[in-house]
């Protein structure tokens, strides 16, 4: 008899279930209906039991693990958790969210209770037997697996699912508190550091990506580099349409080989082979020349547009909807004046 | 101060390569990723550098250097291949496994391997070790080898997403960690033993150095000549199916608009307010 254990975590305010959970939960629910199986959730948090109330009617059983300990998002002090609330669940199917505090230790926990994982999936069926897809060689491939080994753990990308919002129709929940063992702390976590930037340009909520390209630096028709001016249009683009900021990889490389870089960018920003695949309702590329953005940047962007100064760009040729040939300074100028004059009216 | 810095790096097909899978009788694979260019894995060639810096900066005594080892598993020539242009950036010493080339082999199966053969290196002191690689490679991109490889070696403080690294007169460090929303978790680690997956750091690719090349060399090609040769196992898992995304979008060229149409399109696009 399959059995599904979702685990789930608090997020950055420490009062809540992180979104991601929250999305787990309905993966969760949907994979235990599809199976005829008994869902658990498994709740790791310094005040877990609070939370719990946030997944009532999701599951017939919540398996809590709080404490202070647990305030912080740990190699040592999560792992023996999660693993704690394995034990506890016996569960054949383990889902979490892919999240980076489950995403550090969640391997470690498989193969501390015997079992084999995969990550990053977007889409589990568990209609005949289960099957998961997932992307290999950065987005470039997809493929299904399926595994004969249990307990199977499946770490579920960001926005593959909608956050589970409540349900109650369903009957009472069963809460138990887990008790765990730590281990001898190493490792104290001290808080949280945003990159050296004037503002925070990674969005991850925003509908909108903009990615600039190491067009922006380039010589323009003058002759001339504008880095200050390209800069600025940029920042004021971010801050007039609420856009996230991402970049391609030569444009941030550019800055460890001394040439003129936009100084808000890091390797944060960064999209593609070496950087993230965000996933955004739109994406706007400005001075991209090449695959990394268009293919393996935004792969998970639905709606593109782009503006380029090279007609016979192939590789946006077929991954964006429409591809605008002209000066992106030009155009983002423009673009933030009639934003301006908008949020004036 | 020194360490014995443990770097896991596979190799990769260079990523500005077309890929196409195929399948082959023992699973799915890259169409001719035997000849296709290869290079270390980007994120893990970060960590190599990483470890380099580190153990040049925290050199030790002459009786007990800090020491750099690569681990690398993938079929021997093109290990030998990629390792006569990675040579030329840092001081290491090669440790080869011969095996599958790819990212479909079982990640718990390439961690067994990796684990068994870094217990194995002679002269490593498992206190003193630091493991690094990329947080996830270019290939599987799953983030599960390395953590594995760490959880077998029963390395207890484990940080994914690395960005930088900052070590302290007492032997412990304080680590940046990637976490969401473009933010970085700050950590203190009383010190080795630690795993630390890496993504981009902060070091700019060295400068090809042929000197530092020709001595890597002298121990590389013996060590590839010696290298054990493995076999992954399946490990229950079956691929149902491997494919290349189909979306091809119709694209709209806009060659005459000029800049105002295309600003007023693009407002109304994004749906500003």
């Amino acid at each position: 008899m399959e059995s599904v254990l979702v685990l789930t975590h608090a997020d950055e305010s420490g009062a809540a279930l992180s979104k991601g959970s929250l999305e787990a939960v309905t993966a969760g629910r949907e994979l235990a209906g599809q199976m005829g199986a008994e869902l658990t959730i498994g709740i790791v948090a310094e005040h877990a039991t609070r939370m719990a109330t946030q997944v009532a009617g999701a599951a017939k059983r919540v398996l809590a693990i709080e404490g202070e300990a647990f305030a912080q998002a740990r190699f040592a002090s999560d792992a023996a958790a999660c693993e704690a609330l394995c034990r506890a669940a016996q569960a054949t199917f383990v889902l979490a969210p892919q999240s980076s505090r489950f995403a550090r230790v969640m391997s470690a926990v498989a193969h501390r209770v015997g079992g084999v994982i995969d990550t990053h999936i977007t889409a589990i069926d568990g209609a005949a037997s289960v099957e998961a897809a997932r992307w290999f060689y950065r987005q470039r491939i997809e493929a299904v697996v399926r595994r004969e080994k249990r307990p199977w753990f499946l770490l579920l990308d960001a926005g593959t699912h909608s956050a589970f919002a409540g349900d109650t129709s369903q009957e009472q929940m069963e809460e138990i508190a887990i008790a765990v063992e730590l281990p001898t702390m190493r490792t104290q976590v001290t808080g949280t550091r945003a990159p050296k930037q004037d503002a925070q340009t990674i969005r991850p909520d925003a509908k909108l990506l903009f990615v600039a390209g190491a067009g922006w630096t380039k010589k323009q028709p003058d002759g001339q580099v504008h880095v200050a001016e390209a800069g600025e249009l940029i920042l004021k683009f971010l801050a007039a349409s609420g856009a996230s900021l991402g970049s391609s990889k030569s444009l941030v490389d550019q800055g460890g080989e001394g040439h003129s870089v936009l100084p808000f960018l890091t390797h944060l920003n960064q999209i593609g082979q070496t950087g993230s695949t965000p996933r955004h309702e739109k994406g706007l590329s400005t001075c991209c020349h090449g695959e990394e953005p268009h293919v393996v940047g935004w792969r998970f962007v639905g709606e593109r547009r782009a503006v380029s100064l090279d007609p016979n760009c192939g590789w946006t040729r077929g991954k964006a909807d429409v591809v605008y040939i002209a000066d992106a300074f030009e155009v983002m100028a423009r673009v933030n004046e009639l934003l301006e004059a908008t949020r004036g009216k | 101060m020194n360490f014995h810095i443990v770097v896991c790096a596979g190799i990769v097909p260079d990523p500005l390569q077309t890929l196409e899978s195929t399948t082959a009788p023992n699973g799915p694979g890259i169409k001719n990723e035997m000849v296709l260019p290869a290079v270390l894995d980007p994120w893990a060639t970060s960590a190599l550098y990483e470890a380099a810096n580190l153990a040049a900066k925290n050199s030790g005594s002459p009786q007990n250097p800090s020491k750099v080892w690569l681990v690398s598993l993938g079929p021997k020539a093109k290990l030998q291949q990629v390792m006569m242009s990675v040579a030329q950036k840092a001081s290491f010493e090669l440790v080869p496994i011969d095996g599958p080339i790819g990212g479909f082999p079982d990640a718990q199966a390439t961690a067994a391997v990796l684990a068994d053969t870094i217990a194995a290196i002679p002269g490593l002191e498992p206190e003193r070790l630091l493991l690094f690689g990329g947080w996830e490679s270019a290939t599987r991109g799953a983030g599960v080898t390395l953590q594995l490889v760490g959880e077998r070696l029963g390395i207890g403080d484990q940080f994914q997403g690395v960005d930088a690294i900052d070590m302290h007169e007492d032997g412990s460090f304080e680590v940046l960690e990637r976490v969401e929303g473009g933010k970085h978790q700050v950590s203190v680690c009383a010190g080795a033993p630690a795993v630390l997956g890496w993504a981009t750091g902060n070091l700019a690719e060295p400068r090809n150095n042929p000197q530092q090349g020709m001595a890597n060399m002298r121990t590389i090609m013996p060590a590839l000549q010696k290298a054990k040769t493995v076999a992954l196992e399946a490990n229950g898992l079956n691929y149902v199916s491997v494919s290349l995304p189909k979306q091809q979008r119709t694209t709209r060229v806009e060659k005459n608009m000029n800049a105002e149409e295309i600003a007023r399109e693009i407002v109304e696009w994004i749906g500003a307010k």
